[in-house]
């Protein structure tokens, strides 16, 4: 479809509509006028729409659908919401704001190793036992191991600051963190713990507490402030380092809020929530034909988007356990691997033509 | 005003510049030539401030296109022409009309840089550097790539930016450009400024530095189109 600046309009019946918005290659042209308004911090329709899935979240669970009694609510559903809430949002930002840095669609907080350190602290944590003993071991050990892991991934990135020094720190702390968690894996005392190793590092919010979320909530709120406030050194980067720089943007000390933030947003998020991945992959390439590609206007609409991607797939994880013929519930992170897997496909397919 | 003094610069082991000395003069077009390898892109980076031990101009005041500018995603022209006003902290879009209606680029405003042509997307990255308002355009092979005649319309853009004022340093290969629209010739040769002066004074030494001798001793020329 060519896109011509004054379009002669013809008045199109709404099936018609539809028809042309399937078969368009350029699919933000029917978004043009609505997308400026939709996600502008001021309108209240996507909060509305987040209260709404998290009042679903609310009344839906192992007690069955309604509002449960007040143990329940307080001490498991509120948790499992916010939780939901917070670590998709997390998951949606870190993601748009890595895409940004590295000027890569295909980015994700996955590629800079720090879910694998969460996962290594709490995969250490069940090793030893510490988990049945002092249950708040295992969020406090996955927390450790993301900090461990933002560390080390700080102090690689501070001999090469640029985009490619940021993946090649991002993939040796990866690779460390995957070397370690399988000699851990090898060597597990009991194969009980091999169970629950394997089982952590799919991913969930089930039977998660307040205490979950009074130790996950501020290293993500913080996170996400800083990663907010990069949204016009994103903009500079989109048209390289060399122009950034001489537009006056710190480069370097870009790149390393970037890694700060991630690490705090989504390392805080993997210590509690377990391995979940796809989530900052699939939200920024779902807004960029909504929003338009600009990679700073894309933070804000990325955090929401992935709260709300996160609480549905929460939601659809409950709901499968609560009617389908599961011994268990689907664990989060396969239901979101599940929808990543075929956009992955697709992305890889557009990328292609 | 930025210039260079005396100034050396190596890279990976290799002296690039070897006592360079230059400043470009305020509202004049400068030509920088010489063969590849010869230091322009590095004297370039060094104005800018981009080489570690230079000192950063105000990025207000000293704009800067790197050679092969393009933007990673599917920006609009005139968001591409926005990010020149990060400098400035604020969004004035009368800047940036201004840019545009300079480029020609009002028409495309709201056309995405990945689906214009070449010469197009090109001007989109000049807009950029005009909405910043710099008293200094340094512009690396603001012309490579682009067919003969969107290369003289950059030209008279360039041109026609120097004669409102503006001061600018390009760094050109096709010397039948550079004396054509420069004010001044500067030749690279090795890392050593070995001519400079108005372009026919200068422009044996460049087809020197190239390892041609001219044919003519008039300028030997494309004529720009006549603009109607």
């Amino acid at each position: 479809m060519v896109h011509h600046r004054r379009r002669a309009t013809f008045p199109l019946s709404a099936r018609a509509k539809v028809f042309c918005f399937f078969f368009s290659k350029n699919k933000a042209l029917f978004f043009e006028k609505r997308k400026q308004k939709t996600f502008a911090p001021g309108n209240p329709v996507p909060y509305a729409l987040l209260l709404l899935l998290a009042a679903a979240s609310l009344l839906l669970g192992a007690a069955g659908v309604g509002i449960p009694d007040p143990a329940i609510f307080w001490q498991l559903r509120i948790p499992r919401t916010l939780l939901a809430l917070l670590v998709g949002a997390g998951l949606g930002l870190g993601g748009a704001v890595l895409q940004g840095v590295l000027r890569n669609p295909l980015a994700d907080p996955g590629v800079l190793g720090i879910g694998g350190c969460a996962a290594l602290g709490a995969v250490a944590v069940f090793y030893w036992g510490l988990s049945v003993a002092f249950p708040p071991a295992l969020p406090l050990g996955g927390f450790a191991g993301a900090a461990a892991g933002c560390a080390l991934l700080l102090l690689v990135f501070r001999r090469a600051q640029s985009g490619p020094g940021l993946i090649l720190a991002g993939v040796a702390v990866s690779a460390l963190a995957a070397a370690l968690l399988s000699l851990a894996l090898s060597a597990a005392p009991n194969p009980f713990a091999l169970y629950e190793i394997t089982f952590w590092l799919m991913g969930s919010l089930e039977d998660r507490t307040l205490l979950h979320l009074a130790l996950a909530a501020p290293p993500i709120l913080l996170g996400c402030a800083l990663l907010l406030r990069l949204s016009p050194g994103l903009d500079a980067l989109s048209l390289g380092e060399e122009t950034a720089a001489s537009l006056g943007v710190p480069v370097g000390a870009t790149l390393a809020r970037a890694v700060l933030g991630v690490a705090l947003a989504v390392g805080a998020g993997a210590a509690v929530a377990g391995g979940i991945g796809f989530v900052g992959l699939i939200v920024p390439n779902l807004l960029r034909p909504v929003v338009g590609e600009r990679p700073g206007a894309l933070l804000f609409p990325s955090m929401l988007a992935g709260a709300a991607l996160l609480l549905i797939a929460d939601i659809a994880a409950r709901a499968a356990g609560l009617w389908l013929p599961l011994a268990a519930e689907p664990r989060l992170g396969v239901l979101t691997a599940l929808i990543g897997a075929p956009f992955l496909v697709s992305a890889a397919r557009r990328a292609a033509a | 005003m930025i210039g260079l003094t005396d100034f050396s610069a190596r890279l990976g082991g290799r002296e690039v510049l070897a006592g360079v000395t230059f400043a470009p003069v305020a509202g004049t077009f400068t030509a920088l030539c010489g063969p590849n390898g010869a230091g322009k892109t590095t004297l370039l980076r060094a104005l800018a401030g981009l080489l570690p031990a230079t000192p950063r101009p105000d990025p207000r005041h000293v704009a800067y296109l790197p050679q092969g500018a393009r933007s990673a995603w599917g920006l609009t022209v005139r968001q591409v022409a926005a990010l020149g006003r990060i400098p400035h902290a604020d969004t004035n879009p009368a800047a940036i009309d201004r840019a545009l209606a300079a480029c020609a680029l009002t028409d495309l405003a709201d056309r995405r840089v990945d689906q214009i042509s070449g010469g197009q997307a090109r001007r989109a990255m000049l807009a950029r550097v005009l909405a910043s308002e710099p008293r200094v355009l340094l512009l690396d092979e603001p012309v490579a790539d682009l067919d003969p005649a969107a290369a003289h319309d950059m030209m008279l853009l360039l041109r026609a930016i120097a004669t409102q004022g503006g001061t600018i340093v390009a760094v050109l290969h096709a010397l039948d450009l550079a004396a054509a629209y420069a004010d001044r010739l500067v030749v690279l040769q090795a890392g050593r400024i070995v001519a400079d002066g108005k372009p026919p004074h200068a422009l044996p030494a460049a087809a020197a530095a190239f390892g041609m001798t001219l044919q003519h001793p008039s300028v030997p020329l494309l004529r720009p189109r006549s603009k109607d």
